[in-house]
């Protein structure tokens, strides 16, 4: 009954999409205040049939009714309750069904806060986002359908793969999505642009706050993802440049581009039609990413494409979401005027820049990605692109990258002139030099560089900070009531900016990672640069759907005792499938990483791993997101107080 | 691990791996990853590192994007003893490779080389930048040309004509 | 005026003929997929057209095994089908029968066994029947990796000068026999 109920409040949010979809875009297209005043109510109703929806599916995941196939293929009596829950979205058809929920949110989201915009352009957003949904909705319905049921019902599910049956990947679907999923915001806002055929300051103030919240929840997403690989996976590795991490680069790498690019059209009127494509962009690189990772077309482990219907379908949904906008781009967007003007060297220049080096990184990634399926469709020629690729040409467009990242927010807008600059940030650029110089004593020349780039991203990011608050010039008081005064936007940059440098600091630090690999017998010991590791003991003990074996490893840090560190592996009877269970020792400055190996005579072999900053990889990325959303509590940004914002900012010295 | 070798070819066993819901980032199908004996390590460190390198640069062909120093498929770790060996026989790096592509063609590399094929591949950074940049230019082109910038002269010329005369 | 708006007008459908390209390409991807004629995850078939590489290797016992130049001299009277295989690939089973239609109706089918024990290989082929002319036993699987293989089962057609002409990887059946199989042999003949 209840996935039956789940079944009909999925069709339910369809139709209401597709009323969404028509509703809004004819309604605004012909002005008519009742057909637009209804838009809202739509998409708050979609929202909650598909919340009505979702939560049947938890509830029958919840309560194993297992006559649900989707259920039965993915859960199991004896799984903990967190991952009932959470295994619902682990799996293609509840995935598609999170997918469209959080796409649902996403429009609920913008009736409910969106109650300042005109309600012309309100209403466009949102039968744009009706329209996308409704597609969404409907390949879910027809091709990917959660609760078909199963009959007769097994006494007990398959299970979940143990590899997914972890705390970090549970939370890291909804989180990715929301990032994926909110640039539809963007792209909706582009599209009821181009179709109102206009684009102001104005465009590019509504549009700033999704596309920061989306590229918030997707660097928390990438680095999650991220953080999993390297405690799950247990070989102390934090990004492969699979095809799956590629998809989540892409649209991260033009959402960043988008979220400075919509800086210049709110401040100047200037690159609104890049915006707009990057809008377009970002998205459909969500979409595409996502579902032809799936497809089975990539070199990816994660293929749905069993079922060829499903391939033509996403596909045919993809051309029509993006061909369609980039058709009304191709027709609408020559019309827009052109705004402010501005010389190369200046804050707009610098953005530019900054939008040109990290569109280039993703053509990078997505030829990288996409080239050994053309280079065999096209001229069948098998071959391969991995981690060495990528690392030999994304390193050298990501150095000069991060160099603009911190001298663009110091340029002042129009025109700029080096000299200031320099004067401002001098001290940043000195003591990077010096790290690099110190580092590239006994590290390789890239190490030393990444370092210093960090250095520099760091304190460079402060150096406007430094400069606005007057501090260690004018008394701490003064400073205090300056930094007090600042935009938060302005401080949310700087901190963003040091997250990217702490994460750099991170990358460079795991590169200087040392491991060693041993035999050891209960009793046996090594020594890995100060640490000294002794196996206390082997052992076996339950878990609740695995059985585990526990090393006992002591460790002792020149000499003095430091840490007790128990690794695991776990084999899972039902999926006949054993995983690791690392343990991580971290003070913040370098991980510990224990990992336990198969055992042969009496012997297990172990494998010990020092990455120093490794936790800054994460950390940053939390930064960096933390940074966004500090942007987003800027009043400038805040619907409603607009003007009164302008002339702050303007009263600031540029 | 061998399951993964039988789920190579089966299809059975390629839609299982599907349904099983390995959908976020699952990059092995058995996470005991490239935990090797100790002792197929070579003795010399400055011979593994080597080994390690050329083996990061090699592709294990029964996953999906590892290389055979971190894959733990049964092939990947017969590939990273004959790079052990040979590195050992003094073998260069270009000869171990070429050993690779002999047999396993291009498609073991996961660094390709440049080629007429890869040509365009190789080519995206540096047609990032030139697309990138002449855009820019054309789009600047295109609009009037901001004013130019005062020079000092100019600009004592203005505060001159501006200062009230007393 | 005009003519610059239509100038960019032209300009900006670049993205869309971009993404139009890419989707005609996936299109024609999944189609081919489907139809079985393009598989994205293949390796190719490197050795399509090189001779036979050089190997002697020991039976599995008590049976004698085979060199590199056993096959050839069989294959200069007839084609041989050398085919890859192990008990512990359940492929393999399926691909047995087949096998051992192919070997009634005359083809030289000879066997590798790959990475595996001598008695479960033995096990193996009282259990679903022997249909190779002569087995060789590849335990450290060094000569696959000579022939390029990277799965089990793998078949390799050679001709009469030794040169391998047709390469399967992944089990034979019906449907591979009937087509690129027969045209290959057609090929030969």
């Amino acid at each position: 009954m209840i996935p039956e109920l789940g079944h009909f409040a999925l069709a339910l949010a369809c139709v209401l999409a597709f009323a969404q979809a028509f509703v809004g875009i004819w309604g605004a297209h012909r002005r008519d205040a009742r057909l637009i005043a209804a838009t809202p109510g739509l998409a708050v109703g979609q929202l909650l049939a598909l919340a009505a929806a979702a939560g049947c599916l938890v509830y029958s995941a919840v309560t194993n009714d297992f006559s649900v196939a989707n259920i039965a293929e993915n859960s199991a009596i004896a799984k903990p309750l967190l991952y009932k829950i959470t295994g619902t979205w682990g799996n293609h058809e509840g995935s598609i069904l999170l997918w469209g929920l959080i796409l649902g949110i996403c429009g609920g989201a913008v009736s409910l806060f969106g109650r300042n915009l005109p309600s012309g352009l309100r209403a466009r957003v949102l039968g744009v986002l009706g329209g996308t949904s409704a597609g969404f909705l409907l390949f879910a319905l027809t091709t990917s359908d959660a609760f078909a049921r199963l009959w007769p019902a097994p006494p007990d599910g398959a299970g979940m793969n143990p590899l997914l049956q972890d705390p970090g990947l549970a939370f890291h679907p909804p989180i990715l999505y929301t990032g994926y999923v909110g640039f539809a915001v963007p792209f909706a806002f582009a599209v009821a642009a181009l179709l109102e055929g206009r684009i102001d300051a104005a465009w590019g103030r509504w549009v700033r706050p999704w596309a920061l919240t989306s590229w918030a929840f997707l660097t928390c997403g990438i680095a999650l993802g991220s953080w999993w690989a390297y405690y799950e996976l247990g070989w102390g590795g934090y990004w492969f440049w699979d095809p799956v991490e590629n998809a989540s680069l892409m649209p991260w790498l033009t959402g960043t581009a988008l979220v400075h690019s919509a800086i210049v059209v709110e401040k100047r009127e200037s690159l609104k039609i890049w915006t707009v494509l990057l809008a377009i962009g970002t998205f459909s690189l969500s979409l595409s990413g996502t579902f032809l990772v799936r497809s089975g077309i990539l070199n990816s482990v994660h293929a749905f494409a069993n079922d060829p219907a499903r391939g033509i379908f996403i596909l045919s949904l993809l051309g029509l979401v993006i061909g369609g906008s980039l058709l009304l781009f191709a027709l609408r967007a020559p019309t827009l005027a052109s705004g402010g003007i501005f010389a190369p060297l200046s804050r707009e220049g610098a953005l530019v820049l900054n939008n040109i080096l990290l569109c280039s990184i993703c053509a990078v990634v997505i030829m990288g990605t996409m080239y050994p399926p053309f280079a065999d469709l096209l001229l069948g020629q098998k071959i391969s692109v991995g981690a060495p690729f990528f690392n030999a040409t994304v390193f050298p467009l990501a150095i000069p990258t991060f160099a603009v990242m911190a001298m663009g927010p110091l340029l002042p807008w129009k025109r700029a002139r080096l000299g200031p600059v320099l004067a401002h940030a001098w001290w940043a650029g000195l003591i990077a030099v010096i790290v690099a110089g110190i580092c590239a004593i006994g590290m390789k020349i890239v190490t030393a560089l990444a370092f210093g780039v960090a250095a520099w991203l760091i304190l460079g990011s402060f150096a406007e900070v430094v400069e606005r608050t007057l501090l260690f010039r004018a008394p701490v008081a003064t400073s205090f009531r300056r930094a007090r005064g600042l935009p938060t936007a302005v401080l949310g940059a700087a901190i963003a900016h040091a997250g990217m440098g702490v994460t750099i600091a991170g990358i460079a630090g795991v590169s200087l990672s040392q491991s060693k690999i041993v035999a050891l017998a209960p009793g046996g010991q090594t020594q890995l640069g100060p640490y000294h590791f002794t196996l206390l003991d082997l052992r076996d003990a339950p878990g609740p759907n695995y059985q585990a074996r526990i090393a006992d490893i002591a460790i002792t840090r020149n000499g003095v005792p430091f840490d007790t560190v128990h690794p695991e592996r776990r084999s899972f009877p039902k999926a006949q499938q054993t995983t690791s269970d690392v343990t991580i020792e971290t003070n913040f400055l370098r991980d510990l990483y224990v990992v336990l190996g198969e055992e042969r005579d009496g012997q297990a072999v172990l494998r010990f791993h020092i990455n120093p900053l490794a936790p800054w990889i994460w950390l940053g990325a939390l930064i960096m997101a933390a940074g966004g959303m500090l942007s987003l509590a800027d009043r400038r940004l805040r619907i409603g107080a607009p003007s009164r914002a302008r002339n702050a900012a303007a009263a600031l010295p540029a | 691990m061998r399951l993964f070798r039988l789920a190579s070819f089966g299809q059975g066993g390629r839609a299982s791996l599907a349904a099983g819901g390995l959908f976020f980032l699952v990059l092995a199908a058995s996470p005991a990853h490239a935990l090797d004996d100790p002792k197929e390590m070579l003795p010399n460190p400055q011979q593994e590192a080597r080994a390690e390198a050329v083996g990061s640069l090699l592709r294990c062909l029964q996953c999906q994007n590892e290389s055979i120093e971190d894959s733990s498929a049964p092939l990947a770790h017969d590939l990273r003893q004959i790079v052990r060996e040979q590195v050992r026989e003094g073998k260069t790096n270009r000869q171990i490779i070429d050993w690779m592509v002999a047999r396993y063609g291009n498609f073991v590399r996961l660094r390709p080389p440049l080629t007429a094929t890869t040509a365009l591949l190789w080519a995206t950074p540096f047609l990032g930048l030139i697309v990138g940049g002449g855009a820019a230019f054309l789009a600047r082109r295109r609009r009037p040309a901001p004013p130019p910038p005062l020079t000092e002269a100019e600009r004592a010329r203005l505060e001159a004509l501006t200062r009230p005369t007393s | 005026m005009t003519t610059d708006v239509n100038r960019r007008r032209l300009l900006l459908l670049a993205p869309l003929g971009l993404v139009a390209l890419g989707g005609a390409a996936f299109y024609a991807m999944l189609e081919r997929m489907e139809q079985g004629t393009f598989d994205p995850h293949a390796i190719g078939d490197p050795r399509v057209g090189k001779p036979l590489p050089k190997f002697d290797l020991p039976g599995v016992a008590p049976a004698q095994g085979f060199s590199s130049t056993d096959v050839q001299q069989a294959a200069a009277q007839q084609p041989v089908l050398l085919n890859f295989f192990a008990s512990w690939c359940i492929p393999c089973v399926q691909e047995a029968a087949v096998l051992a239609t192919l070997s009634q109706i005359g083809l030289s089918v000879w066997g590798i066994a790959y990475e595996d024990k001598a008695s479960a290989t033995n096990q193996f082929l009282n259990r679903y029947g022997n249909p190779y002319a002569r087995i060789a036993d590849d335990s450290h699987g060094r000569t696959a990796i000579d022939f390029g293989v990277y799965g089990v089962p793998e078949s390799f057609l050679v001709d009469s000068k030794g040169i391998v002409r047709w390469h399967m990887a992944g089990p034979l059946n019906d449907d591979v026999v009937r087509g690129p199989l027969q045209n290959a042999l057609k090929s030969l003949a």
